[in-house]
């Protein structure tokens, strides 16, 4: 009789044909998209996967970090510092991000795993705030007052042209198409990276140390490695969600690319909205918080004031969020990570 | 000369940091609760002190007074019907509510106050100095000092003489046994972060005399009472003082030698202590 192991449900297998169909539209779409949905779309893409990628951390790492702004800020100014002072394209310049934001990673790491428990949430924001610090001494990336990508850098993108011939669009138009393709890109294959991950051995080994750390290191463990990796990871993809939203914005300033609300209060409220710990967590979180922040944008400060309530509500009344909810009354799960055993005869 | 004047002031500013850091401190120790909307209250209780200036025309030390039993009511209502409900096992829920407090929070005070800067006006005693000699200290920033000092013997007080005292202890011990011992942990910790909220009144007096304050500033607040507890050590309310202290010269001596860096200082000064020293200077408590 043998048994095996499986993490597959319908629901998933359903789900997947769904994402690969999905992913096809969204690759032609800019085809007959209008500019401000392919916008739209860009900011729902890279907000998922920040929050994927701050869920990745704290919803399955059990490290709760506030600094997030530290390496979308550090990614963008690398690639700022890539093109203006080295001459480089943008679209490779994001890369620099990426590398920047690993670097910053390993110090953050080093200092705020010292800090226990809640200590760490804390200890991630004060470095996030020695690197905004450090980020506005540097005068010729514009210092505390930001600077813009030159209009030659952003003139010749690679790519943007044929773009332009292929869609009948102007060179705006065209490098916000050129941009969606790799927040999509980027979305897509964090999200891939993720799951593959949770279903490997690591991910059971990072689910083990974030509910008993002693529990985890007595099977075997090496939980300070496999928080590292996380950490070390996710800080990187970071980085490079970074630097991509600053190629679209074409302009920077330490306030704006260090922001605790744009990068890690927004990031937050999307994932616990959306459900913490679950993949479908924050797909279903950005959908929520794209449609508040259309509908309610306008209101400013009463419209934060609202989300902040509602992060609150969704703690005290239903933790686990919107797709937790949906779970606990369907049972469905399109990426499960839970492991079954099946066996031989039905299997 | 003048870096003995430094150092002074330093130590002085310190002691708003240690007020800042006392609340932070007392919550931690009892529940393992770490309020990241500590800073937001702070401003908000310089804003109810502020409220109470202008409706009475009272001076702000009588103003606090009146504020003091308000955010005792508030802390002793959050904590019953809000805190206590995610406290367990998982740090996440208590971070996550207390974050989504502290953006609430500011974006409240920004549509109620605006975002206009404000301050306590304490008349002839902001511009009053004492001459010491060597140093001539101001007497508000002498004040604020003796006020931490004040603050954290009564503390120390409360903690090791009284039946209250005995029952924080009992519950950060181990809130299961204590409830054996007829203490109801839920309770004991409403009243806990009550009394925090009146040191962060305490605290958000001597905020609102010594400078200008807006509802922006909060989470920088919550910053340096971190830093000053961690680098006194967790569980030591005397290592809190001497925690903001060291950021209050290394902010002082930093800006001395380029006011840009006056921040960055304070915080690299934490870094150093967290590398050399991860558990603090004057550690206590194990956990």
């Amino acid at each position: 009789m043998g048994h095996r192991i499986t993490t597959r449900t319908r629901a998933s297998s359903i789900a997947g044909i769904i994402a690969v169909a999905l992913i096809a539209v969204g690759l032609i779409l800019p085809a007959f998209a209008s500019r401000s949905l392919i916008q739209d779309l860009f900011f729902i893409l890279t907000m998922l996967t920040l929050a994927q990628l701050w869920n990745l951390i704290a919803g399955f790492g059990g490290m709760v970090s506030v600094g997030q702004q530290a390496f979308v800020g550090i990614g963008a100014y690398a690639m700022f510092a890539g093109v203006i002072l080295w001459g480089w394209d943008p679209v490779p310049a994001i890369l620099l991000g990426g590398v920047a934001a690993f670097l910053l990673a390993i110090p953050m790491a080093f200092f705020a795993f010292r800090l226990a428990g809640a200590y760490f949430a804390i200890g991630t924001w004060v470095i996030a705030e020695v690197t905004r610090l450090v980020v506005a001494q540097w005068k010729t990336l514009g210092g505390g007052t930001g600077t813009s990508l030159p209009r030659e850098a952003t003139a010749d993108i690679i790519g943007v042209e044929t773009i332009a011939r292929l869609f009948g669009l102007r060179d705006a138009a065209a490098r916000d198409v050129l941009a969606y393709w790799l927040a999509l890109a980027l979305a897509v294959a964090t999200l891939a990276t993720i799951y593959a991950l949770l279903r490997s051995r690591t991910g059971l080994a990072l689910a083990a140390v974030r509910d008993n750390d002693n529990a985890a290191r007595s099977v075997g463990v090496d939980a300070a490695r496999v928080k590292w990796l996380v950490f070390l990871a996710a800080a990187t993809m970071t980085g490079l969600v970074g630097a991509l939203i600053y190629v679209q914005t074409a302009r920077i300033s330490p306030d704006a690319a260090f922001s605790v609300t744009n990068w890690t209060a927004y990031v937050i409220f999307i994932a616990v909205i959306g459900g913490i710990g679950r993949l479908e967590g924050p797909i279903l979180g950005v959908l929520v918080f794209w449609g508040l922040q259309t509908a309610f944008a306008d209101y400013g400060s009463w419209y934060l004031l609202a989300l902040g309530l509602l992060a609150i509500a969704t703690m005290l009344f239903a933790p686990r969020g919107l797709w937790g909810l949906i779970h606990d009354r369907t049972g469905i799960a399109l990426f499960p990570v839970q492991r079954r055993l099946i066996g031989a005869k039905d299997g | 000369m003048i870096w003995l004047d430094v150092l002074v002031q330093g130590i002085l500013l310190g002691g708003l940091y240690a007020l800042f850091a006392a609340g932070l401190s007392l919550v931690f120790g009892i529940m393992r609760l770490v309020n990241l909307a500590h800073g937001d209250l702070i401003v908000f209780a310089a804003f109810l002190i502020l409220v109470v200036v202008q409706t009475f025309g009272f001076n702000p030390f009588l103003s606090a007074l009146i504020a003091a039993p308000a955010m005792f009511a508030f802390g002793w209502a959050l904590q019953r019907f809000v805190l206590n409900r995610v406290l367990g096992k998982d740090i996440l829920p208590p971070l996550l509510v207390t974050f989504g407090l502290s953006v609430a929070l500011q974006n409240g005070m920004l549509e109620v106050f605006s975002a206009d800067s404000q301050r306590l006006a304490a008349g002839p005693l902001e511009s009053a100095s004492i001459d010491l000699g060597p140093v001539t200290v101001g007497t508000m920033p002498l004040l604020t000092f003796a006020s931490a000092v004040l603050v954290i013997f009564a503390l120390n007080r409360i903690f090791y003489t009284t039946a209250l005292g005995r029952a924080f202890r009992a519950v950060s011990d181990d809130p299961t046994t204590a409830s054996l011992m007829g203490i109801n942990p839920k309770s004991v910790f409403a009243i806990a972060t009550g009394l925090a909220m009146v040191i962060v009144t305490i605290a958000a007096l001597y905020l609102g005399m010594r400078s200008n304050f807006d509802p922006s500033i909060g989470p920088a607040r919550l910053l340096y009472a971190f830093q000053a507890v961690i680098i006194g050590g967790l569980g030591s309310l005397w290592g809190t003082l001497a925690g903001g202290a060291i950021i209050g010269v290394a902010q002082t001596v930093g800006a001395q030698l380029n006011p840009e860096w006056q921040i960055l200082a304070g915080h690299i000064a934490f870094l150093v202590v967290l590398l050399l020293r991860p558990r603090g200077l004057f550690p206590r408590a194990v956990d």
